[in-house]
């Protein structure tokens, strides 16, 4: 167990550095940084000394460090555009991008374990159906497309909501659920086909033998059981909601991260970028670790080699 | 009571049941007609199409489709804010969606099949290197770096292609590695290496063919998220350049004119979701059929 625990750190680390390296070589690929800081009618001296400010006549992979160790530090560099550190860039944005996921969460968890779970107990019946082509189109619908037609329906047409922007809830419902859908399919399927398993099980079989009332057999002894790989799941697409929101606070004119980064991209202001690729990807991987981790406490099932 | 309930746990699961739904998973008909229209509309879309698809007629422009107030039967799905017809916008857009998505899938298929092999069949440093890859490109986000990379290659349809392949081969990479591992423990893969087989021929002949149903399962779900990937791509401005009707272009710039011509963005999404339906639809089907492991229905 510690010998599993121990590898999946340094493999998560191991990740972590070759996601730096390629986070490092976007800002190589995509040219001299210095056409973008200097004027064009710079002279040549400015130009090598905002080389040297820059730290470009050094070797490719002194710089590589020099970029690992400062961002070690909290030291991104700083936003062309904003004229800031790009981390406090990133963070004034962070707290939207977190106040979306969590009601996009919140609303996936709710809806899809209400459906996953009652479609499993009713498999077959008109609910089940239901539940099953609700999943599908959350998979099948374009995001962009999806904000889109709600803004239309629901503010452009009844007017009940408002179009874009942050506010008070009324702002909050159009955006998470967009964000959501995808994740409430992904929600109600693994709930519906773990619940389906667990409900196969014999404990569940005896507990009705023994009389147990239905309610109980399903929210006490197989929902606890079936909730394990939901959880695990959950926690993935959490981070997956706060990296993902591109497309929907573009839509919803929200002031998140996900529209910092696309600005960033159209004005090549590559730190930002830099900055916002590199926290995702070390949530991901925590995430990923920490969910390995207490998998390997909470279920002894497993056995690892 | 309590037989009624026990009834939904013994392992009826899928088919058996009556109605629309289960039929429509029992034989890929829905999927697999939605799927060959797309197809044929895709090779024929130059002869389809009853107008240019590019040519702008500023006289023509926002005709409604024709069963609304004002349309045009000329026009059967509208115009747009340059009097360019709808459908053929769609179908000329169809053959873009599913170029990029058939060699989008193929190439990452491709990278990740052979990644999986290496990776599974020769273990040990080769195994942590790749998959220590495979991890990275899992862990950053897919749409952003997409779009980075849009940025930095510049938008053409080539560029998008190659885009979509690099950040989507690990996914083929991580599942079909599982699958050679255990693949590599089955007697008949022994007795190839006792009876002297190469480890070419035995992953060619022996190990390959076994992941094929695998492959084929991701292969199909993976072509709807590819299109759904280009679609947002080319919908943040990024991914198609105009004047070529991609269909996420199409939704963006119907976007400004929601209020008054809805139907710019209505139809491009349709079309979309159609195929990505079908190919969902599709890959449940064949993951059922297919691969009995899968139970994630």
């Amino acid at each position: 167990m510690q010998q599993y625990i121990a590898k999946r750190i340094v493999e998560s680390i191991v990740t972590v550095l070759i996601v730096s390296v390629v986070v490092f070589l976007f800002v190589r690929m995509s040219g001299d940084p210095r056409l973008l800081l200097l004027p064009p009618e710079a002279s040549d001296e400015d130009w090598d000394a905002m080389g040297k400010l820059l730290g470009l006549e050094k070797p490719i992979l002194l710089q590589y460090w020099n970029f690992l160790s400062g961002a070690i530090r909290g030291d991104m560099g700083r936003s062309i555009y904003w004229h800031e550190p790009a981390l406090s860039v990133f963070a004034s944005r962070f707290p939207n991008s977190l106040q979306l996921a969590v009601s996009s969460f919140g609303f996936s968890i709710c809806i899809g374990l209400v459906v996953g779970i009652l479609s499993a107990v009713k498999l077959g019946t008109w609910f089940d159906h239901f539940g099953k082509i609700f999943a599908l189109l959350g998979q099948s619908l374009p995001t962009f497309w999806v904000g889109i037609m709600l803004v239309f329906m629901f503010s452009v047409r009844l007017d009940w909501l408002p179009t874009s922007g942050m506010g008070g809830p009324q702002h909050l419902v159009l955006p998470a659920f967009t964000l959501g859908w995808y994740f409430i399919a992904a929600q109600a399927r693994l709930t519906r086909s773990s619940m389906l398993d667990v409900l196969d099980a014999e404990y569940i079989k005896l507990a009705r033998i023994k009389g147990v009332p239905e309610s109980l057999v399903i929210l006490k002894h197989a929902l606890k059981n079936a909730l394990l790989p939901v959880f695990t799941m959950s926690a993935l697409n959490f981070v997956t909601l706060l990296g993902g929101a591109v497309v929907t606070e573009v839509v919803f004119a929200w002031p998140g991260v996900g529209r910092l980064v696309v600005d960033s991209i159209f004005a090549r202001d590559y730190p930002v970028v830099q900055v916002c690729v590199l926290i995702f990807s070390v949530l991901f991987v925590a995430t990923n670790l920490m969910v390995d981790i207490l998998y390997a406490y909470i279920d002894p099932r497993i056995r690892y080699q | 009571m309590r037989n009624k309930d026990i009834g939904p746990a013994a392992p009826s699961r899928e088919g058996r049941s009556g109605g629309l739904l289960p039929f429509l998973r029992r034989v890929p008909l829905f999927s697999g007609i939605i799927l060959a229209v797309f197809v044929i509309v895709g090779i024929l879309g130059p002869v389809m199409t009853p107008h240019n698809p590019i040519k702008s007629n500023i006289r023509k422009a926002l005709v409604p489709p024709y069963w609304m107030k004002g349309g045009d039967s000329d026009y059967i799905l509208g115009t747009d804010h340059l009097g360019r017809d709808m459908l053929s916008r769609i179908i000329s857009g169809t053959r873009l969606s599913l170029i990029i998505g058939f060699v989008a899938v193929v190439l990452s298929g491709l990278v990740g099949t052979v990644v999986a092999l290496t990776s599974g069949y020769y273990g040990g440093w080769t195994d942590r290197i790749l998959m220590r890859l495979t991890d990275t490109v899992i862990s950053m986000p897919f749409l952003v770096v997409a779009l980075v990379f849009a940025a930095v290659l510049g938008p053409s349809v080539a560029n998008l292609i190659l885009i979509l392949s690099i950040v989507g081969w690990a996914g083929y990479a991580r599942v079909l590695r599982s699958e050679v591992l255990s693949i590599k423990e089955a007697d008949y893969v022994k007795l190839a290496k006792v009876a002297g087989c190469s480890s070419a021929t035995i992953l060619r002949r022996h190990i390959f063919p076994n992941t094929v149903n695998t492959l084929i399962v991701l292969a199909t779900l993976q072509l709807g998220v590819i299109i759904i990937a280009e679609a947002s791509l080319s919908f943040l401005g990024l991914g198609i350049p105009p004047p070529q009707p991609a269909w996420g272009l199409m939704v963006a710039q119907g976007r400004l004119y929601i209020t008054r011509a809805p139907w710019l963005c209505l139809f491009p999404g349709l079309a979309i979701m159609f195929i990505v339906l079908a190919c969902n639809l599709l890959g449940d089907w064949l993951r059922v059929r297919l691969d009995p492991k899968f139970r994630q229905i």
